[in-house]
């Protein structure tokens, strides 16, 4: 038995910031039964990367990962009988998500009140841009827009430099972890029992707001202070940052006194350690031909090992470090696949591939090996027949007038 | 249970001891906390937790004064640039997180410590932690340590990269971890080395929330079972999820992508503009034609924009580059405000790079009542950032300012425990309770 075994989730979520909350439910033990539109899916479907590049709705990296363990059920919910069979099957589950433009679940008549009417227990957990009130409601955005208003954008990069975005869909990603966590909070309410569910605003502007990447640090210090942050002059600061190795670049962080005498130890420069000058390593600069000189020591070892080599004698001297790597070199790390880190996971359509596995691991109630993402309506007739009690003869009407 | 914690909230009932360390750990308790759960600190005097609150440096209201007017350090912006007689109370990157938090002093690496420790485990739920492996080992507050003391305790160990393996005790910030799970090169700017780039510490922000997340999974299959357990979190590995259309375009694809900056991998114009003023950008996502010809009419349609090269959307994401150029030169006259109003009219998706200033000042954040004022004794009075999601039927506000070192000690020792006064001076002599670090008792004011 998972961690989260009889928890049953009616999935309206499309995209990212939806399905990866639904997705860490799923993956450890609820099931979750994923609502697509009939014909073309999850929009997420259609987005690459792709299986070999080709564009198919059952080869996209974005929808195979952030979709393991579902089950998938097409249903065209701005029908009556499409919105009669969500009805049905959100009576009997614990937690509906979805993430719709605000509004949208109210025209299709499934509205959180009304939902949690027939239902009282219902956890609903609607996720959007900007959340389910205030002025910027209903504007549009994305990943790099809602990075831009809400993160840390502006104190990421370089001075002289644009601000930077953060990696692929971090941010969406980051509010469906949100939303999973008080999802998880209300059920552990209702099962303490607790009559009643609950309605979850997760909007994906105030996750970022309230982002513990630097965000709310630089807030908090704003309010303390009236400055506001900029983005630094990197690689300036004597024995730490990224700097280039033999075979790519190397972060190490060798700050305050102890470690900078380590450091010193490690670039072959104890011959400094006693120097008055460098007692206290944030006042080096006031002494640049000396900083030159350590600078000039530390390029040299750094240009006789590669990059994993500096990071791992730096550890072995206690400084914090790592190399900068590229995906390929963590994919292919023999230290991330021998603890597990990847999962193989077999499809129809791709055959057997590597996804990152586990995000935490449970000790006494293990995450079994992933089921794969399932094929666009792949569970309908099992759902609505074996589960609903809908006889054949009804799936060929529904198919017939385009609900399922 | 804590008396400023209202019944109602879904974790009311929880009790997290909190042993975490600079921002991955003290996030997670902090989520914990925000939704009922009592936190409690345990607060080592010796050494001075010197990333955590702050102060490994004694810095003086002189050198903080220097400070003024520049950017925003986020360990040592004090309130109006006081250190205070107690500097580590008064820290942002601790009193960013601390807020319905309880801290007691306790130094569970010393014998005496170790014995006060397991009779809290005793009566907790859970205990978090995201030390340095060896550090834990070392403490002998392991799980079979806890489990000996509470056998239904859960454990969370969050390090960098798990319990086992080459990199078991390899000391990280979020940056280094941001570097081996390949997000620093991935996020870094295209014709620029990675040196560059700059911090981001997304892996901490991702390591709390989950978490988080584990310690609500594990409560649950005690519930059912009467079972405690380790979590064992390798934030690394956690993030690697983040990232998973980019490892399965590699173990689907073999590619291993080239810094992206700003780019998207299908959408042109996709990037950040400078606009009229100092730092003030705005970022644009041009996903349809229709919407670049929105931007286009919004810039006057300008010769350059009309050359057909620009019509479809895979012409556009060839000649991104030179396009950024030509928006940027056009965009650097703009009153940034004004143009993502007119933008969002059209349909085009934009949103100014803001920073804390314009947050503060956001109509949304604002009517939503995302900001929330405290009052501490010693930080002062301070809109904070607030909780990032609602429930509606569970009324929630943060509940309590920031925690000061060592301000629940009478609450602990004598409340929870009910040590006698004769060994509670006997701790408080050898320095295991106080409210400031050893030396660094208040100056006078």
């Amino acid at each position: 038995m998972q961690a989260l075994t009889g928890i049953r989730v009616l999935d309206l979520t499309h995209l990212i910031a939806g399905p990866h909350c639904t997705k860490l439910l799923a993956d450890f033990g609820a099931d979750v039964i994923k609502i697509e539109r009939p014909a073309r899916g999850d929009p997420a479907r259609h987005m690459g990367p792709f299986f070999h590049d080709v564009p198919h709705s059952e080869a996209s990296a974005l929808f195979l990962h952030l979709n393991t363990n579902k089950r998938s059920l097409t249903l065209d919910l701005k029908s009556t009988e499409g919105r009669q069979i969500a009805l049905e099957l959100a009576a009997r589950s614990d937690v509906l998500v979805e993430s719709f433009r605000p509004g949208t679940m109210e025209r299709f008549g499934l509205g959180a009140e009304e939902l949690r009417a027939r239902n009282p227990k219902l956890v609903v957990t609607s996720i959007s841009n900007f959340g389910q009130s205030g002025p910027y409601r209903d504007m549009a955005a994305s990943e790099i827009t809602l990075s831009a208003m809400g993160g840390p954008m502006n104190i990421t990069g370089h001075r002289d430099h644009f601000p930077l975005k953060l990696g692929g869909n971090v941010v969406q990603y980051h509010a469906g972890a949100n939303a999973a966590f008080a999802t998880l909070a209300a059920i552990h309410a209702v099962e303490g029992g607790r009559p009643f569910g609950d309605h979850i605003d997760v909007s994906i502007y105030e996750t970022q707001a309230g982002f513990r990447d630097r965000r709310v640090i630089a807030l908090t210090a704003h309010a303390y202070t009236g400055d506001i942050g900029r983005r630094p002059e990197t690689g300036v600061r004597p024995g730490s940052g990224v700097r280039p190795a033999l075979d790519g670049y190397v972060n190490i962080f060798a700050g305050g006194p102890a470690r900078f005498g380590r450091f010193l130890e490690m670039i072959g420069r104890e011959d400094l350690k006693q120097d008055p000058r460098i007692q206290n390593p944030l006042l080096l600069p006031n002494h640049p031909e000396l900083a030159e000189e350590i600078e000039n020591s530390y390029l040299v070892w750094l240009m006789s090992h590669t990059k994993r080599e500096a990071a791992a004698i730096a550890q072995h001297h206690q400084l914090l470090a790592a190399p900068v790597n590229e995906i390929k070199d963590v994919v292919e790390d023999p230290a991330f696949i021998d603890r597990g880190a990847f999962e193989t996971i077999e499809h129809p359509f791709t055959g057997p591939l590597r996804y990152p596995s586990r995000p935490f691991i449970l000790a006494a109630s293990p995450r079994q090996p992933a089921r794969r993402a399932p094929l666009l309506g792949e569970h309908t007739e099992s759902i609505l027949c074996d589960e609903l009690g809908y006889a054949h003869e009804d799936l060929g009407r529904l198919g017939a007038m385009g609900v399922v | 249970m804590s008396d400023f914690i209202p019944k109602h909230l879904p974790l009311h009932g929880v009790r997290v001891l909190d042993i975490t360390v600079v921002w991955a750990g003290p996030h997670c308790t902090q989520l914990l906390a925000e939704w009922g759960a009592e936190v409690i600190r345990i607060e080592p005097l010796s050494p001075v937790q010197n990333s955590t609150r702050g102060a490994e440096y004694t810095i003086t209201r002189e050198q903080s004064e220097k400070s003024r007017g520049g950017p925003l350090n986020l360990q040592m912006s004090y309130p109006d640039y006081d250190p205070g007689p107690r500097p580590w109370n008064r820290t942002p990157a601790f009193n960013s997180h601390a807020r319905n938090k309880r801290s007691m002093t306790c130094n569970i690496a010393t014998p005496e410590g170790r014995k006060i420790f397991h009779d809290l485990v005793a009566v907790s739920d859970v205990i978090v932690e995201n030390n340095v492996p060896e550090t834990v080992e070392r403490a002998g507050f392991t799980y079979p340590d806890a489990a000996v003391a509470n056998p239904g305790i859960i454990v969370l160990r969050m390090p960098a990269y798990g319990l086992n393996g080459p990199y078991k005790n390899y000391r990280s910030f979020g940056t280094h971890m941001e570097g081996m799970t390949g997000h620093h090169y991935l996020r870094s700017y295209p014709d620029l080395d990675p040196s560059m780039t700059g911090d981001a510490f997304t892996v901490d922000a991702a390591s709390g929330v989950i978490g988080a997340f584990a310690v609500l999974a594990a409560l649950r299959h005690r519930r059912r079972t009467g079972e405690g357990q380790q979590i064992e979190l390798a934030q690394a590995e956690n993030f690697l999820s983040y990232l998973g259309e980019i490892v399965l375009d590699y173990t689907m694809n073999g590619r291993s992508p080239a810094p992206q900056g700003n780019h998207h991998p299908s959408h042109a114009p996709h990037g950040v503009y400078p606009c009229a003023g100092e730092e003030r950008w705005i970022a644009i996502d041009i996903a349809t034609d229709a919407q670049w010809q929105q931007l286009r009419a919004q810039m006057g349609e300008p010769d350059w924009a009309m050359d057909h090269r620009y019509d479809s959307t895979l012409g556009r994401w060839r000649h991104r580059e030179e396009m950024d150029v030509l928006i940027g030169a056009w965009s650097r006259n703009q009153d940034r405000d004004a143009l993502f109003q007119a933008l969002t009219e059209r349909g085009v998706i934009a949103g100014p790079v803001q920073d804390e200033r314009d947050l503060y000042a956001c109509p949304h954040l604002r009517e939503r009542g995302f900001f929330e004022t405290l009052t501490s004794p010693e930080a002062g009075t301070h809109a904070y950032p607030g909780l990032v999601f609602r429930m509606s039927s569970t009324e929630n506000h943060l509940y309590r300012y920031p925690v000061r070192l060592g301000e629940d000690n009478e609450y602990v020792y004598n409340q929870l425990l009910d040590i006698p006064p004769e060994q509670e001076a006997a701790l408080r002599a050898r320095g295991q309770i106080s409210v400031d670090y050893p030396g660094r008792a208040p100056a006078p004011v």
